[in-house]
């Protein structure tokens, strides 16, 4: 299949990526890895009439530390996010998850930032993303603004991203010295997430001091489940207590229902998914 | 829109539109048809070539996008009429029928040696997730990747080198 | 002197054909090009049913590069109706079948008009400058509701939704005793129904066709399976003279009776490219591909089997529905029926009957996928099987054994008339059963019931035969199958001594060229490397009924080895004439005529020499024609009945329904192998599609009838990670009707796998209350069996999951 036709433009710079976007308006799209936009391009699902190439633009790649925070480059790919040593010490949880996104050939392409961005609620990253308090540094014509993770996603593909903004780079609150487990439950190794859980926690002397849990594919966007991190803290690092607490998971959730999974279906493999992420990330 | 793109060893320049895909690219403008498109979706990776050294679907990639790049396809393996090892390896492994997934399957399979030159079954089949084959039930392509892990063991001098490939740069698609 | 001493056939050799394959220098349709070559793309209806009101191609005729833009109404007079080569009943209703819908569309994904343009890029363009409008009919997608009186109907000129009723019944037949009786004496009764799912072939090479009509021979290329069927259907559907037309299959990426069709796009390419006279290329989608492509299997399965309560079969009565879509294409009507002589399976059944109502649907048309009617029969009857052990308080095991055909009662004549030729289900099962480590697990499956493991362990066992190598033609004859099923080759000996062997088998994956190499280099005692196998070309391969059915080795083969006769024969009497000898003294051994009773080591004269000597033809003897060339039609007496014993291991997750393969065994016998390295990648090939079946795919058509399934991202072709390991062996009882004692494996796997898996699926939660889960076995029917203890949790899926779902409409962001 053959995209429509459309102009493109690939800026060297932030700001002339972001000028370049405004003057193109609401018909620009911007291109990060494009493992997602391509396909959708190719079906012709969409046709803008000019693609904007982020990929011209060094500084958006990398990832550094800045005080308690990882900063990682909106452009950075799957594959560099995989094996960095700062996001396998500070953030655990991301490394895992990203290890799970689609395909070695789609993580070699495929960036974080845009990942993010896409803001697909089967997408692995989003949930990891939440449950680490991540801030996204957005920058539009008027500068930078950061929006938390948890006002960053809206809805379906839908985030608080404006039009003529781009999302640069991604501030994640260190976690370092926490385990963590991504739990994907899928039905072929390539396919989406039916539901999985990202969950990390800090356990002191056997005790769950702390806990983060976020839900993939449980909501038209991603989900803390703060009943579970609740019920979590200040508990025995058991199998009990965590199967007691997972019990929480669903609450709150609207997931969707199609072939795979209806509601009561994924309702139920969240509590599932969320007791062994959480067993598996606490070494129970 | 102008390209200039070096693929299996040689520089090409070329007026592109910049919808055009660069399996498109490579197989309309280059006449490179030893790597074809399977899918739509991005999901058989039948196209995967080498971009800067890291395998890519080539179906999900423009070809301005690959302004600048070094592309290794499944026809630029082979060198001074010795086949690359991972070829050998499916050849003696028996791990292709009808063969039209095998281009991908095997740049892929050179892909995942490079990060891992010693994958256990496990690591072989996940290594391969994004390629499909309705053939041979996958079991003597996994062979033939442990074979040829085997093979190119300890450096095995230019045998390992063609493995490396093109020069990795990091982030490889940006 | 050249001579083979070690025989060829049985050796491991590797393909001939992997070092185009593995470097990329592949000759797939869509690699060709020719000069002025334009590209066709295709508009397709969204509608399953509806009238076509009007076409407006005003804008995409205006369009750049575009040629011509061709709707139905333009090619109605000249399209013909695409062949169904098999009415199964004489009062079979079959509608027109037009490549192009001219005012009607009957399915999803039905041609409405074609583009030609310059290039394939300008052709997509063009097809967003047609407008169709459509006027909704009724949607006919339920084959049970489609029956019932009054039902909307899919073609309203046929008056019903019923294309044919075909039966089979053994006390009619006088092959048996009648099952109604059967069922009334017996002591146990086992009625279930079972869902064959509808599946989609998804062979990897997409379809292309390119034409070149500029010749004196129209000339097409086409990724088919049936080069000479598709020359011969081209020439009788639209009215060109056959000697006008070569089609050529080069590469051809898989089929597994995918591409077993004349397809509505063949016809398209060539009705184009003769009315521009100009070369035409049409590659299809991914997505074209799937949901226009022929599905396979689709049947709702109505059975009952009666026995004694010591676990012996009584009969068998099967009543099925089939779904053959919108259109009747090449075999459509015929796939259940291929099924019909295989319920009863390797057991004794004294009395069968056997009724298949065929069923139009406004769903894409049903043919041919790898087993074709088989699969359907072996899970029918594989899982009941398990299910009369549950009954009889049985191991599953011993029940299949007492019912079985024992290896001394060979050759047998069963319930349905066919007489099964050899096997031995004793020794592949006693070999799988030690492969295995049956006894083992079993003893792990009670432990973990005893244990309340959340895991759980199930054994699924398939004791499976086919029919294959179609087919003996006076037995089609009498299924009224509309061709023969013999097979043609031809032997040509090159002056230099090397062999061209010609065959009207097409390869697309198999290994033939290699294969054939084998059997030739022994027959004709020449070097493996000096043998070249030519087929897909009806030039230079004229004549050929083509591979589907297991059939190239059992029926191909014979072809090549009956051709290699007549070349021995030939060169004998040349090779008497050189050596001064009578042709009644001379024989043949590897390669050289010598004088009989000379030895080994005598001089003598090889089959090279005499090809140069004919080829000189100085000095032949007297009415001898220089020429050895030979060739041969070979049709066989029988079908071949490889068979086998498979075994599963699979893990429950009782908590989330996810199923894990951890083990999977099988034994096979396929008779005589020629090339055991090809002959266990077809096993694992098969299996993995037998597997998928069990597991992941479904063809899913939502409440319009459109396909919700319609990529690869929905479709679950499952991956390397997605299969386990399999251990697979083989034993050896040769078959009796063919010369090398061959019998055929490309479907066995697939066929024999299924069931397999379901019943280790079945077999692990059965103490939870499940006695059936609908295929594919998705983690969700999985655990919804375990909540309920339902038999038949799941449903019909009528939406497809995650997969495009998560492929953002608006076109995602960064």
């Amino acid at each position: 299949m053959i995209p429509s036709a459309f102009d493109y433009v690939a800026p060297s710079s932030v700001d002339e990526a972001v000028r370049v976007l405004s003057e193109a308006g609401e018909d620009a799209k911007v291109i990060a890895g494009g493992q997602s936009l391509l396909p959708v391009l190719r079906m012709r699902l969409a046709a803008p009439t000019m693609v904007v190439d982020l990929g011209k633009i060094a500084a958006l790649r990398g990832v550094r530390e800045d005080g308690d925070a990882l900063v990682i480059g909106a452009m950075t790919t799957h594959y560099d996010v995989q094996r960095d040593q700062l996001v396998r010490e500070h953030a655990g949880l991301l490394a895992l998850a990203t290890d799970t996104v689609a395909d070695p050939q789609v993580r070699h392409r495929g960036t974080f930032g845009g990942s993010l961005a896409h803001a697909d609620p089967a997408g692995d990253l989003l949930a990891p993303a939440l449950a680490l308090d991540a801030e996204m540094v957005v920058r539009g014509m008027d500068g930078n603004r950061t929006v938390p993770a948890a006002e960053f996603f809206t809805d379906f593909f839908t985030t608080a991203l404006r039009q003529g903004e781009i999302l640069v780079e991604v501030r994640i609150p260190k976690t370092t010295g926490w385990s963590a487990h991504y739990e994907k439950f899928n039905r072929v190794a390539q396919a989406w997430s039916i539901v999985a859980v990202a969950a990390t926690v800090r356990v002191d002397g056997g005790t769950i001091a702390e806990a983060r849990v976020g839900l993939t594919n449980m909501a038209s966007t991603p989900v803390r489940a703060t009943a579970v991190e609740q019920a979590l803290v200040g508990q025995p690092a058991s199998a009990e207590t965590i199967r007691a607490a997972a019990a929480h998971a669903a609450e709150g959730t609207s997931p969707p229902a199609d072939g795979n999974a209806d509601v009561a279906y994924r309702q139920h493999l969240a509590q599932v998914l969320t007791s062994r992420a959480v067993a598996t990330a606490a070494g129970v | 829109m102008r390209i200039t793109v070096t693929v299996d060893g040689t520089k090409f320049t070329d007026d592109v539109e910049p919808r055009q895909l660069l399996v498109h690219y490579l197989r309309e403008r280059l006449g490179k048809v030893g790597t074809v498109v399977g899918c739509d979706t991005s999901n058989c990776g039948a196209c995967t070539v080498h971009l800067d050294g890291h395998s890519v679907k080539a179906c999900s990639v423009l070809a301005v996008q690959a302004d600048g790049c070094e592309v290794t396809t499944i026809e630029g393996l082979a060198r001074g009429g010795q086949l690359h090892p991972v070829q050998q390896a499916f050849h003696d492994n028996h791990a292709l029928q009808c063969g039209f997934c095998t281009p991908g399957m095997i740049m892929q399979s050179i892909d995942l040696l490079a990060d891992n030159p010693d994958p256990d079954e496990d690591a072989v089949r996940h290594g391969l997730e994004g390629n499909l084959c309705r053939c041979t039930g996958y079991q003597n392509i996994v062979r033939a990747v442990r074979d040829a892990a085997a093979r190119m063991k300890g450096g095995a001098g230019p045998e390992a080198e063609q493995v490396a490939g093109a020069p990795a740069k990091a982030g490889g698609g940006q | 002197m050249t001579s083979t001493i070690e025989p060829e056939v049985g050796k491991a050799r590797l393909r001939k054909e992997d070092a185009r394959l593995i470097t990329g220098r592949t000759r797939w349709t869509d690699n060709l090009t020719l000069p002025g070559l334009q590209h066709m793309a295709v508009l397709r209806s969204p509608m399953a049913h509806a009238r076509i009101t009007n076409i407006d191609t005003s804008a995409a005729r205006e369009m750049p590069g575009v040629l011509a833009v061709f709707t139905g109404a333009d090619l109605a007079g000249e399209q013909g109706s695409l062949p169904c080569a098999w009415p199964i009943t004489e009062d079979m209703k079959a509608p027109d079948a037009p490549s192009i819908a001219v005012d009607t569309v009957n399915f999803a994904g039905e041609v409405v008009a074609v583009v030609v343009a310059r290039t394939a890029y300008e052709a997509a363009d063009a097809l967003e400058g047609i407008d169709v409008d459509y006027d909704d009919l009724p949607v006919v997608l339920d084959m049970e509701a489609a029956l019932v009186e009054g039902a909307d109907l899919v073609h309203a000129d046929l008056g019903t939704n019923k294309s044919a009723t075909w039966i089979f019944d053994s006390g009619e037949a006088g092959t048996g005793s009648d099952v109604e009786q059967a069922i009334s004496e017996a002591e146990v009764v086992i009625e279930r129904t079972y869902r064959q799912q509808r599946l989609i072939p998804a062979f990897m090479e997409p379809r292309a066709i390119m034409v070149d009509p500029t010749g004196e021979q129209l000339t097409m290329w086409s990724a088919t399976q049936i080069p000479h069927i598709l020359r011969f259907l081209l020439a009788a559907q639209l009215g060109v003279p056959e000697h006008k037309i070569r089609v050529i299959a080069p590469d051809v990426g898989g089929g597994f009776g995918g591409k077993l069709q004349v397809t509505p796009e063949e016809f398209l390419t060539f009705l184009v490219a003769r009315r521009l006279g100009k070369p035409v290329k049409y590659t299809e989608t991914r997505s074209e591909s799937l949901q226009s492509g022929h599905h396979g299997r689709d049947q709702i399965q109505k059975l009952t089997l009666s026995a004694r309560r010591d676990g012996t079969v009584t009969g068998l009565k099967v009543e099925l529905l089939a779904d053959m879509g919108a259109y009747l294409r090449l075999v459509t009507p015929g796939v259940p029926i291929l099924g019909a002589f295989m319920f009863n399976a390797i057991y004794k059944f004294p009395a069968y009957r056997f009724v298949c109502t065929n069923v139009f649907t406004n769903k894409v048309p049903t043919d041919a996928y790898r087993g074709a009617g088989r699969p359907e029969a072996t899970y029918a009857i594989e899982r009941l099987m398990d299910e009369l052990a549950v009954e009889v308080g049985m191991d599953p095991m011993v029940v299949r054994e007492k019912n079985w055909i024992k290896h001394e009662e060979f050759p047998f004549t069963t319930v349905c008339g066919l007489t099964y030729d050899s096997g031995n289900y004793e020794a592949a099962t006693a070999k799988a059963m030690d492969l295995f480590g049956y006894d083992g697990l079993r003893a792990e499956q009670r432990e973990r019931r005893e244990r309340g493991d959340t895991v759980q362990l199930g054994i699924g066992i398939s004791t499976f035969t086919e029919m294959c190598g179609l087919a003996p033609s006076r037995v089609l004859g009498s299924l009224s199958y509309g061709a023969g099923g013999w097979e043609h080759a031809a032997i040509r000996m090159l002056p230099t001594g090397k062999v061209e062997v010609v065959t009207g088998s097409s390869a697309h994956g198999q290994g033939h060229e290699t294969a054939w190499s084998q059997i030739v280099a022994d027959q004709l005692g020449v070097p493996f490397e000096d043998i070249e196998v030519l087929h897909g070309d009806t030039q230079s391969s004229h004549k050929g009924m083509d591979t589907y059915g297991s059939r190239s080795l059992t029926v191909g083969a014979m072809a090549v080895i009956a051709a290699t006769d007549k070349v021995k024969a030939k060169a004998a009497k040349i090779a008497a004439h050189m050596m001064e000898a009578s042709e009644d003294d001379v024989e043949f051994t590897s390669g050289t005529f010598r004088v009989r009773g000379t030895g080994a080591e005598a001089a003598g004269v090889s089959i090279q020499d005499v090809a140069l000597a004919v080829f000189a033809a100085h000095d032949l003897p007297d009415g001898v024609e220089p020429n050895l060339d030979s060739e041969a039609t070979y049709d066989p007496e029988n079908f071949s009945f490889p068979h086998g014993t498979h075994l599963c291991a699979a893990e429950v997750d009782t908590e989330t329904g996810q199923v894990r393969l951890r083990s999977y065994v099988c034994v096979d016998d396929i008779g005589k192998v020629v090339n055991p390295l090809i002959v266990e990648g077809q096993v694992h090939g098969g299996l993995a599609q037998g597997i998928a079946q069990a597991l992941f795919e479904e063809a899913v058509h939502d409440e319009s009838g459109t396909l919700t399934t319609g990529t690869l991202a929905d479709y679950l072709v499952p991956s390397a990670a997605d299969l386990p390991s399999f251990t697979t062996d083989r034993t050896e009882t040769p078959a009796t009707s063919n010369v090398l004692g061959v019998k055929g494996v490309g479907e066995a796997g697939t066929i024999a796998s299924t069931p397999a898996v379901v019943n280790a699926i079945v077999d692990a939660v059965r103490h939870l209350g499940v006695s059936d889960i609908q295929m594919p076995c998705t983690p969700m029917r999985v655990w919804q069996a375990i909540q309920t203890g339902q038999t038949d949790a799941g449903g019909l899926g009528d939406e497809a999951g995650g997969g495009l779902g998560s492929i953002d409409p608006s076109g995602g962001a960064q």
